[in-house]
């Protein structure tokens, strides 16, 4: 790393308001993921109280998860990456704190509102009209600190993490305005201006962009950062990054009809939204094999640094879920797989393995240098941490699996003479079992979570590391 | 290539209007079209506007999140159809603001409940679902036989559908008037449970009546 003496000062007062948030976000969605998963397999911890029961905490769960935590993880660490590899201070400070009070300020309205029942339907897009704009002004100040910063740069070039990010901040500022189109009826009730299958369209486009851009992009901006510089290795393939970055963000767009399969959306939106998500494995793994290569003649850090075990599983569970993805976009699969757990088991192995664990791994890398410690106060946390984190997720990828092709297979069944052969009813029934194994993983997720937060605290705290010797960075 | 691309590496103005285009293919392709899609945009013939009592059904349906676990679109599958009825036409859905059509069956489609089960039941159900599904892991809803429906946005939220929505055709002024005096007479102390039952048996029947 640089010497700091010689380093413009930066500003990281607002990176650590959005990390210490990350952490604490992390807690309050993942305790929310816990409790519905209760819910599904013990109806009783709806408590019959309307602002816990499922239907309204799952979509704060998800917001929180994704919004609050993952929001967080991108829009803070986008401020560090931006200014360190631009070497300038962030530009408008003012304006950027306000982000970060924007932004909390929309995660408390959408823990307040969704348990009281406000919802758009729409899934990740929830929030009903008044939140939506301060969402979009907070984004619009988010966008003009970010790539005023870039103009700022010191260098001519600027770095392939920034392209992620800015992608990301330009396509979900598109997304959001489109889909949030709608009618107010009153101070939180509104109706979207599109009806029906065109509702149903933006809505995808939409939602599965909010997967590409938010949770894939950001965080590939994230990876193309930390995993550099904690392998202490420039990044594998530079060609290889401008052929995916475009490839990914161009085809990405075209994906979301794959979540109407045989659905009342014309065959030919249906048929190129299946092709455009096969073509999307290619500028996926892209990202994977690039991230996973930067490695490449250091293989010996996975032994020792288990920040790295961090980015590299997550990078693995990326490349995973990208090729999973594109399988369940086949038409004849979906058919299987659509409505049933394997939608929502996949969509954790990105959520835990992929965001989750590169985010804890980026943050593990960043809180020691925004607080000026040589590293985290407990390394062997980090290393329970890890192993937590992995078993949490493949206990419940697996339990989901097993439960969603379960489920595909009973819906279908049918008797020799074509009448069903299963009631709905009959196959509720069989999950029960997998339903318990994900809440355990779930549970096994969010202890390594709590340790992560104990750990970021001590080391904020304490001058000394867990076995005594000073943290103290050498400035 | 790498030097072409350095041109943009260089330019962050080139690099966000670059990003931009890229990113506008998709939408335009695929969302566009539908506004000149007959098939997506002309309704069934026998399509009917919802009375003022499921619309706030439809409404209570939307704050309780049942679409989180139910869908409305039954697949043009034929495990579909033998399970729950004709498959969903977009003719059916022209005037949804927003589309219900969900993304998770932890409970069964709802798009053909409508008429399946009494009024009875569904109320039961809804108070307490083990009572008459023993193995359901549906959340109970005791409130809603509790609560009075809130009328105070009912007149606003049809005419929103007729004028700004643009379903006049659906719900005329003349309807409207109708569903208002209705309220006043009929319906003034509904509770929510009235009209969400109201609603879930409107499910459907617009398309199973042609059949």
């Amino acid at each position: 790393m640089q010497n700091p003496a010689a380093s413009p000062p930066y500003n990281y007062r607002v990176v650590r308001q959005f990390t210490v948030m990350t952490v604490v976000w992390g807690i309050v969605g993942m305790l929310v993921g816990v409790l519905i998963a209760a819910q599904l397999a013990w109806p009783w911890f709806n408590f019959e109280t309307p602002w816990l029961s499922f239907g309204r905490i799952r979509p704060l769960h998800t917001n929180a998860v994704i919004f609050a935590f993952g929001g967080s993880a991108l829009i803070g660490t986008s401020y560090y990456v931006v200014q360190r590899t631009c070497q300038t201070t962030l530009a408008f400070p003012k304006l950027a704190g306000f982000t970060f009070w924007g932004w909390t300020a929309v995660i408390v309205a959408a823990a307040i509102t969704l348990p009281l029942g406000y919802t758009s339907t729409h899934e990740y897009a929830e929030l009903e009209w008044p939140i939506d704009i301060l969402i979009t002004v907070v984004w619009v100040a988010y966008a003009v600190v970010f790539f005023t910063t870039i103009a700022r740069r010191k260098m001519e070039h600027i770095y392939v993490a920034n392209w992620f990010y800015g992608s990301f901040i330009i396509a979900i500022a598109l997304l959001h305005i489109f889909n949030n189109l709608s009618v107010p009826v009153s101070f939180m009730k509104s109706y979207p201006v599109f009806s029906g299958t065109i509702d149903a369209m933006v809505q995808w486009w939409y939602g599965h962009n909010a997967v590409g851009f938010f949770l894939t992009a950001g965080f590939l901006g994230m990876m193309y950062y930390y995993v550099p510089i904690q392998a202490e290795r420039p990044i594998y393939s530079y060609r290889l990054s401008i052929v995916h970055f475009w490839a990914l963000i161009a085809v990405y767009m075209w994906a979301g009809p794959h979540h109407l399969h045989y659905s009342a959306l014309p065959d030919w939106a249906q048929s190129l939204g299946m092709v455009f998500s096969l073509v999307l494995l290619a500028p996926s793994w892209g990202g994977m094999i690039n991230g996973i290569m930067t490695l490449s003649g250091a293989w010996y850090k996975l032994r020792t640094d288990p920040i790295i075990r961090f980015l590299i599983v997550a990078l693995s569970f990326y490349g995973m879920s990208t090729f999973e993805g594109p399988m369940m976009s086949i038409k004849t699969v979906n058919a299987l797989s659509h409505n049933t757990d394997w939608t929502i088991g996949h969509v954790h192995s990105g959520a835990l393995g992929w965001v989750s664990m590169i985010t804890m791994g980026s943050l593990y890398v960043l809180v020691p240098r925004l607080y000026n410690r040589q590293a985290m106060y407990s390394v062997g946390w980090i290393n329970t941490h890890f192993w937590l984190a992995t078993i949490g997720t493949v206990l419940y990828i697996a339990s989901m699996w097993v439960s969603g092709v379960m489920q595909g297979l009973m819906w279908r069944a049918v008797n020799p003479d074509g009448t069903l052969t299963f009631s709905f009813i009959q196959e509720m029934e069989e999950r029960f079992p997998y339903y318990v194994v994900r809440l355990l993983g779930g549970i096994i997720f969010f202890a390594g979570m709590l340790l992560m937060a104990w750990n970021v605290y001590k080391t904020i705290r304490e001058e000394k590391n867990r076995d005594g010797e000073s943290n103290l960075a050498e400035a | 290539m790498a030097t072409g691309h350095e041109r943009i590496e260089k330019n962050v103005g080139l690099l966000i209007v670059l990003t931009l285009v890229a990113v506008s293919f998709g939408g335009i392709a695929e969302i566009i079209p539908l506004f000149w899609d007959k098939a997506s945009t002309e309704k069934i013939d026998t399509l009917e506007p919802y009375t003022a009592l499921q619309m706030e059904g439809r409404d209570i349906y939307i704050r309780e999140g049942c679409h989180v676990c139910h869908t409305q679109m039954v697949r043009t599958l034929r495990s579909e159809t033998a399970r729950y009825g004709p498959y969903s036409m977009a003719g059916e859905d022209v005037a949804e603001h927003p589309f219900l059509w969900g993304s998770k069956r932890t409970g069964p489609d709802l798009a053909r409940v409508g008429g399946k089960y009494s009024d009875a039941w569904q109320r039961q159900h809804l108070l307490d679902p083990r009572s008459v599904v023993p193995e359901s892991n549906m959340p109970a809803y005791p409130w809603l036989a509790e609560n009075q429906v809130d009328w105070s946005l009912t007149e606003k939220k049809l005419r929103t559908f007729a004028g700004p929505l643009g379903h006049d055709e659906l719900y005329s002024d003349e309807f409207i008037n109708k569903q208002m005096k209705k309220v006043e007479n009929e319906w003034s102390d509904a509770t929510e449970m009235d009209a969400l039952v109201a609603y879930l048996q409107s499910l459907g029947k617009e398309r199973t009546r042609r059949e």
